[in-house]
């Protein structure tokens, strides 16, 4: 169920199958499907309850950040920003549960805020984002770059480039909880990717959203608010960004601002373009990021489980993202 | 706005990268010490010239209005061919080196022009599968260089009292500089970048001239990969993340539009010049002892500075447009 936005009403009096446009439609589900069944016949113990759990937990992060990332896309943009919101959020939390930033009258207190404003502050940034591609109109892969460059910076000033570790179970559910067997972080991806498939499909944000992506001047022309739509969505990325990096950090029981979403922005356009969003706008699907984060996923799990070192398994990435946009291309003609 | 006015803001838009150099340059010289000594200039030039071969390639993808997110891994994959073949000699080690960064750049022309994907998702698949590349060829751990070979003088040597890392860059630039100003190919480059469709309905061969773009900053890469395993005596596959990031922040700094079209190989190294001078003039701010700023604000530094530049260009480019309506 590729939400689409171009999606073409059945012609009158030709009911038969068009494989073409099953193809372009579920072609990253059937690549899915068949990865797996291939994993059932050489991979030894595929068909586990912890191969599941190894593959979504790896997964989780990026799913979050490609779904804003999906988004930011959608409407022509692109956001390089978010491993370095990832790392800010990331280094925030601790330092406030910890109270080495203000002294907490409660714990429970320190871990409330250790969830919001770490999130408040990522979003907030990614507004920035946008602010400076709507109000300075600066190209989004220029202005993203600037928080790119200076963001993890400034999350290793906050820490001086130290270790935090921690133990705080209660703040770590996040990360390592589970209910009913299922990893918490999961249920979450799924809550987020099903929120945002609905918004971008249901919701008349979603349609501007798409809108601004197709042709932003036609867009400006039917007198959809633009500017505030694009800082919307920069804010979305941001702000997913920021419970990323929570979980990221609950997940390691450490925050170290070097490392915390380090080379996130890559893997999430590689999402979202296996997934069969535009990367020029207009076209955009969020359940598709989610098979194509599982896809990638899926094959550097394959590869390793089978023994082939990891360095091979970015090759094997770098090919599947090539031919995920040329087979997308191909049909598109 | 009277005329007089916009001139200063356009001279200001094209010089202005120059006048922040020069004024750094000149608060470096008041406030330090052996600020502008041998040494010190020396090393900076030494340490620049590989991240001012990268952005030299990317200046150029730049003004054709394309992106090469590559050039970082491919530099790493070119510092570790070059370290497994220096001890063969100077030269099997440097031309092993751009041979690996010609075959990325090689890859991305074909897969830009002939397959006709996104210089950026082009790049950042071939930016992962070079990364890979290295690790591989290099047992995922650093290569030490041969140092009878004589290999290590392309990155620690002088030659006419310069640094031979300095020498080559020049000549790069040098190279870069005539060939976008004087020749039909850099006029290509140019028309590309300012509207594709209309080079090519011109009859300007826009696909070769694209292919040989990538190809050269590809080549650029693997030189400045031949020259960090020479100066740090190790090839180093993971080596080079976020090269590809300061390099297009060079470019930008230096004035060289995103969009395409306009762009100047001298103010792309005055840019690589003012980013790599913040460093050095952290360090010396360092030394005099009143404040103590860790090796982490460099990265605040340079991404305000980006931001400062980014923002003075869009007001630039608002008057103009003001002006032209």
């Amino acid at each position: 169920m590729a939400e689409s936005a171009t999606t073409l009403p059945p012609a009158q009096g030709a009911p038969r199958f068009d494989i073409r446009l099953a193809l372009t439609r579920y072609g990253a589900w059937i690549a899915l499907a068949l990865l797996i069944l291939v994993n059932l016949a050489i991979t030894p113990n595929f068909a586990t309850w912890q191969t599941l759990n190894v593959n979504l937990t790896q997964v989780c992060t990026i799913v979050i950040v490609a779904v804003g990332m999906t988004l930011v896309i959608a409407t022509g943009g692109i956001d390089l920003s978010v491993g370095a919101l990832m790392a800010i959020a990331g280094a925030l939390a601790p330092l406030i549960f910890l109270g080495k930033l203000f002294p907490l009258p409660h714990p429970a207190v320190g871990i409330a805020l250790a969830f919001v404003v770490p999130v408040l502050v990522a979003a907030a940034l990614g507004w920035f984002n946008g602010w400076l591609v709507t109000r300075l109109r600066i190209q989004p892969i220029i202005a993203t770059l600037v928080l790119f460059i200076a963001g993890r910076g400034i999350a290793q000033v906050f820490t001086n480039g130290n270790l935090q570790v921690f133990n705080l179970p209660s703040f770590q559910f996040i990360g390592l909880g589970r209910v009913f067997g299922i990893p918490f972080q999961a249920i979450l991806m799924v809550v987020i990717v099903a929120a945002a498939a609905w918004m971008l499909r249901r919701t008349v944000f979603g349609r501007q959203i798409l809108a601004i992506g197709g042709n932003e001047k036609a867009a400006r022309l039917a007198g959809i608010p633009v500017v505030s739509v694009k800082q919307r969505v920069y804010l979305i990325s941001g702000l997913l960004s920021g419970i990323a990096g929570l979980i990221v950090i609950a997940r390691n029981s450490a925050a170290d601002a070097n490392l915390v979403g380090l080379g996130m922005e890559l893997d999430a356009i590689a999402a979202v373009a296996v997934g069969g969003t535009l990367l020029t706008g207009g076209r955009a699907t969020v359940t598709g990021t989610l098979v194509g984060a599982l896809i990638i996923q899926l094959v550097r799990y394959t590869l390793l489980a089978n023994g082939v070192p990891d360095a091979a398994a970015l090759v094997a990435k770098a090919v599947i993202i090539v031919l995920a946009v040329w087979l997308q291309r191909q049909s598109h003609r | 706005m009277n005329p007089t006015t916009l001139k200063l803001f356009q001279g200001i838009g094209r010089y202005g990268v120059l006048l922040a150099l020069v004024a750094l340059i000149l608060f470096g010289w008041v406030r330090y010490e052996n600020f502008l000594g041998a040494f010190n200039v020396l090393s900076v030039l030494r340490y620049n010239s590989m991240f001012a071969l990268v952005a030299l390639g990317t200046c150029f993808v730049i003004i054709t209005g394309g992106i090469d997110l590559s050039v970082g891994s491919t530099a790493a994959l070119g510092s570790v061919v070059a370290a497994l073949l220096s001890p063969y000699g100077v030269l099997p080690g440097l031309l092993g080196g751009l041979a690996a960064g010609l075959a990325v750049g090689a890859c991305n022309a074909f897969i830009i022009t002939r397959l006709n994907i996104l210089p950026f998702i082009t790049t950042l698949a071939t930016m992962l599968a070079a990364s890979g590349c290295a690790l591989l060829l290099a047992g995922n751990q650093s290569v030490s260089v041969s140092y009878e070979s004589g290999f290590t003088e392309l990155g620690q040597g002088d030659l006419l009292g310069f640094p031979v890392p300095a020498w080559i860059a020049l000549v790069a630039y040098l190279v870069g500089s005539l060939v976008l100003n004087l020749t039909s190919f850099g006029r290509t480059v140019l028309a590309i970048g300012g509207n594709e469709d209309a080079a090519r309905l011109m009859g300007l061969p826009a696909n070769r001239v694209k292919a040989l773009v990538y190809l050269a900053s590809g080549g650029l890469a693997g030189l400045a990969g031949v020259i960090l395993a020479a100066q740090f005596g190790a090839g180093q596959p993971i080596e080079g993340v976020g090269w590809e990031l300061f390099a297009i922040a060079a470019v930008v700094v230096g004035g060289t539009l995103l969009t395409g079209g306009l762009g100047s190989v001298g103010s792309t190294l005055a840019g690589v010049l003012l980013l790599g001078l913040i460093f050095n003039i952290l360090n010396f701010e360092n030394g005099l002892g009143w404040i103590s700023l860790s090796a982490y604000w460099q990265s605040v530094i340079r991404g305000a500075f980006l931001l400062l530049v980014v923002a003075i260009q869009a007001r630039l480019s608002m008057r103009n447009e003001e002006m032209a309506s």
